[in-house]
């Protein structure tokens, strides 16, 4: 940027500045200085980072970039996106199969980028469902939804999709205990205690492939699972859960879950858990849960149905499970860059505990217990702590880490993130959000190696905060630098859906894989038409088959008669362009579907059942060329039992269109 | 007293907004200054275009088994906008191709299009006829000799 525009920048920054202090106090107020220079990108430049934030109850990812706050794409992971044809597509309806059958809609909360070596390694994005439990893999090549696995004898994936420092595992965890899958759910509500059990899942991720598999599953006690971080460094082989509800209340939880002045922190040895696996202790128990898995060279989803799950018992097999004491429904757990300090944050509490993992080994050799909890040794509170943040505010939620010995946590009720030291406990600053902040996010924050120029918060209530939109809002989120001692409210940004929490990796770890076309010759789709040659119109009884290709800026074929009323229509669309930023929509008049976007070298599949005769325009819904409103066709629907004979056709003067002779002869 | 200095203070936001446009102008004017130098590039009149082929040496006699391999790049990428005779679909016929442009200019207008379209002056004229960009299909350089050796075959070297 030439200097004269940061001078201008920085004036403008400077005026605001004025402007405010002339003003009644608001939200304005704390943006100062030279904010504005340091969060503009300017056109055609690129952000720093990708920020993959949650869409919440959208069910989607979305990707921003940072500083600038500008929305790059929202990933179709857990719900229908008819604009991408995600869920519509005969192609990718499969992703979306459950044990339930086709769920459309999901309520993605947590997302989390893979690692290796503790450090984010740009290749793979996850995403949990919280409603019908599922964990989801992107692949940051193609930002596209992977792999998406259901886990049984769960409900309420919340504490998930958090993964160990290899990305060994990624984990999730029973939100909503409930009676096992493998055991009769028909029970009265009323015996939670007895009944309702939790459940935490290790899913193994392929270290190549990224293939999804529940390695084990721990059976533990009816509580509520909340969240979760790996250990790592020296604490790795552990992995930490916040869990509310240790009264097992079953019913007006916001009273009943509250009462005791403490819940846990559950520690989990995953190494000892491997033991025991390895020993034979897990059972086998008889469950149905799906996986689905994408795959690039036929462009299709692959639904599959498994029926067994190892179970471990985490009562009876000893050594695997602690609890630590916590305050007040603790909430986030996480876990700084040194892999010595868990923070738990009480919803309710006006402290953060800082628990040590030297301190907590100890205590478990020493066997400093207060008690049991159904079955699991509880570790005195003080023989595990650390420390407690004194008063740093209302209601802390989440802490991520800047590497410098420092750590930011969100606080709700008092709307502010607070930087404290970890070793003397200090707070160091404090900065107000607009308004009460869930997650916060600094890129490599829960990482061994935090990159610590921003930090974001995603907020709860947005009220003032953009020009109204009746009563509905988009959720507002603020970009903070903290390259320095205190923090600096930069930039401020509408997000889809609801955000929970996000990560951020730097631009060029991810942009550099970047795919930009799919090789048309590399298509292994059963449908595929490689070249107008091969586009034809098949039937099989009432199924009509369409092999139809788009290039710009026409489709081949582009008349088609035959078609009958109550016939299962087949448009196998492939694309047959191989440059980047080419792909070309389709859609069919009066279609019960949504459209399809086929990428480059793509085949998609949109399914039409007419139910009408007459003539049905198709069309390029994605404009493609000076000529894109003349790409379009016609498809002729006759009566049920007419004797129209099924042609197709495409255009007068071409050579493929009349019939395949005219190939043949090489004309 | 109080009047006076809110006007003063107005008056120098005034001052300071102006300012503040005139370097939007300033900005955009370098945007679309460096966009138009792109676009607008010096116009090359080299026979062979712009791209890796130069002075291509092409043997007399066809080679049949490359002119095969040619044909399956051409069904599946270029037969959709171009036709082995000489009528315009899409793009221009495809016939006698060879004898109005030497090797190294189809080579490179078919792995180097944009820039080809940008600079060259045979190509821009065809793209005043058809009006159409020809896509970058990422053709390969040995895909791009293959074509060209059909296009021989089509233009009926033996």
């Amino acid at each position: 940027m030439n200097a004269f525009l940061k001078l201008s920048l920085g004036t403008a920054a400077l005026l605001a500045v004025g402007f405010q202090a002339c003003k009644p106090k608001n939200t304005s107020s704390a943006v100062s200085g030279d904010a504005a220079v340091k969060a503009y990108v300017p056109p055609g430049k690129y952000d720093e980072f990708y920020n993959f934030v949650s869409g919440g109850f959208s069910g989607q990812l979305s990707v921003y970039g940072l500083p600038s706050g500008r929305l790059f794409r929202v990933i179709p992971v857990f719900s229908v996106d008819p604009e991408k044809g995600w869920g519509y597509s005969e192609e990718t309806k499969p992703m979306l199969m459950t044990s339930h059958g086709f769920v459309p809609w999901d309520d993605l909360h947590h997302t989390e980028l893979s690692q290796t070596n503790g450090e984010i390694d740009g290749r793979w994005v996850f995403g949990n469902a919280n409603n019908t439990p599922r964990v989801a893999r992107v692949d940051l090549k193609t930002f596209r939804t992977a792999e998406i696995i259901e886990l049984p004898n769960s409900a309420g994936n919340h504490s998930s999709p958090f993964i160990t420092e290899n990305t060994e595992y990624v984990v999730a965890g029973t939100r909503f205990s409930v009676p096992v899958d493998y055991a009769n759910g028909d029970v009265p509500i009323s015996t939670y205690k007895q009944n309702f059990k939790g459940t935490i899942s290790f899913i193994s991720v392929g270290k190549e492939d990224g293939k999804m598999d529940i390695a084990f599953q721990l059976l533990l006690p009816g509580v509520n699972f909340d969240l979760s971080h790996a250990g790592k460094g020296p604490s790795h082989g552990w992995f930490f859960f916040s869990c509310y509800n240790s009264e097992q209340a079953n019913s007006l939880l916001e009273v009943n879950a509250s009462q005791k002045d403490k819940d846990f922190i559950l520690a989990v040895n995953w190494k000892k858990a491997e033991e025991y696996l390895k020993a034979g202790k897990g059972k086998k128990e008889k469950v149905r849960y799906a996986r689905n898995t994408w795959d690039e060279s036929t462009h299709t989803g692959k639904h599959e149905i498994l029926e067994e799950v190892t179970v471990l018992d985490a009562v009876a097999l000893k050594d695997i499970c602690y609890l630590i004491p916590c305050p007040k429904s603790p909430h986030g757990c996480d876990v700084d860059p040194t892999g010595e300090y868990i923070v738990g944050s009480g919803k309710l509490a006006a402290l953060i505990p800082v628990f040590s993992y030297t301190k907590m080994q100890k205590a478990i050799a020493a066997k400093a217990f207060e008690g049991e909890y159904e079955g699991i040794p509880v570790i005195k509170y003080e023989e595990a702590l650390h420390g407690e943040v004194q008063k740093p505010g209302l209601g802390p939620l989440h802490t991520e880490f800047d590497g410098k010995g420092n750590a930011y946590t969100s606080f709700f009720v008092s709307s502010e993130i607070v930087k404290w030291n970890i070793k003397d406990l200090k707070v160091l600053d404090r900065a107000p959000t607009f308004y009460s902040i869930g997650h916060l996010s600094i890129p490599g924050g829960d990482s061994k190696k935090p990159n610590a120029k921003y930090v974001v918060g995603y907020n709860k209530i947005t009220k003032d905060r953009y020009l109204p939109t009746g009563p509905e809002l988009a959720q507002s989120a603020q970009i903070y630098d903290i390259s320095g001692d205190k923090m600096q409210l930069i930039n401020d940004f509408p997000t889809i859906g609801e955000p929970h929490y996000a990560q951020s990796a730097p631009a060029e770890l991810i942009s550099k894989n970047s795919v930009k076309i799919f090789k048309i010759e590399e298509n292994k789709h059963p449908y595929v038409a490689k070249g107008e040659k091969e586009s034809k119109v098949i039937r099989e009884g009432n199924k009509v088959h369409v092999y139809i290709t788009a290039i710009r800026s026409h489709f081949s074929p582009d008349n088609i008669e035959g078609v009958k009323v109550g016939d299962e229509v087949y448009f196998h669309v492939t694309n047959l362009e191989q440059d980047w930023d080419v792909p070309h929509g389709f859609a069919v008049k009066g279609a019960n579907n949504a459209e399809l976007l086929i990428m480059p070298g793509e085949t998609q599949t949109l399914k039409w059942v007419p139910e009408k005769t007459g003539i049905f325009p198709i069309y390029c819904t994605d404009f493609c060329s000076a000529l894109h409103q003349e790409m379009s066709g016609y498809v002729r629907v006759s009566p049920k039992g007419s004797n129209v004979p099924l042609t197709f056709s495409l255009g007068k003067n071409s050579s493929d269109a009349m019939s395949k002779e005219n190939n043949s002869n090489g004309q | 007293m109080k009047k006076l200095l809110l006007l003063a203070g107005i008056a120098a936001l005034i001052y300071a907004c102006g300012g503040g446009t005139q370097q939007d102008n300033t900005a955009s004017d370098e945007a679309s200054s460096s966009a138009s130098s792109s676009s607008t590039p010096a116009p090359s009149d080299n026979p062979d275009g712009v791209g890796k082929f130069k002075d291509v040496q092409i043997p007399e006699k066809l080679d049949p088994a490359l002119a095969d391999k040619g044909q399956s790049v051409y069904d599946v990428k270029c037969s959709s906008c171009h036709k082995l005779s000489d009528e315009r679909l899409v793009g221009p016929g495809w016939k006698d191709v060879t004898k109005r442009n030497t090797a190294a200019w189809i080579m490179n207008f078919v792995t180097n299009v944009d820039e080809m379209l940008n600079t060259d002056p045979k190509a821009q004229a065809q793209l005043e006829i058809c009006l159409v960009r020809m896509p970058n299909q990422n053709l390969s350089d040995e895909d791009a000799r293959n074509v060209y050796e059909f296009m021989r075959k089509n233009d009926g070297v033996q």
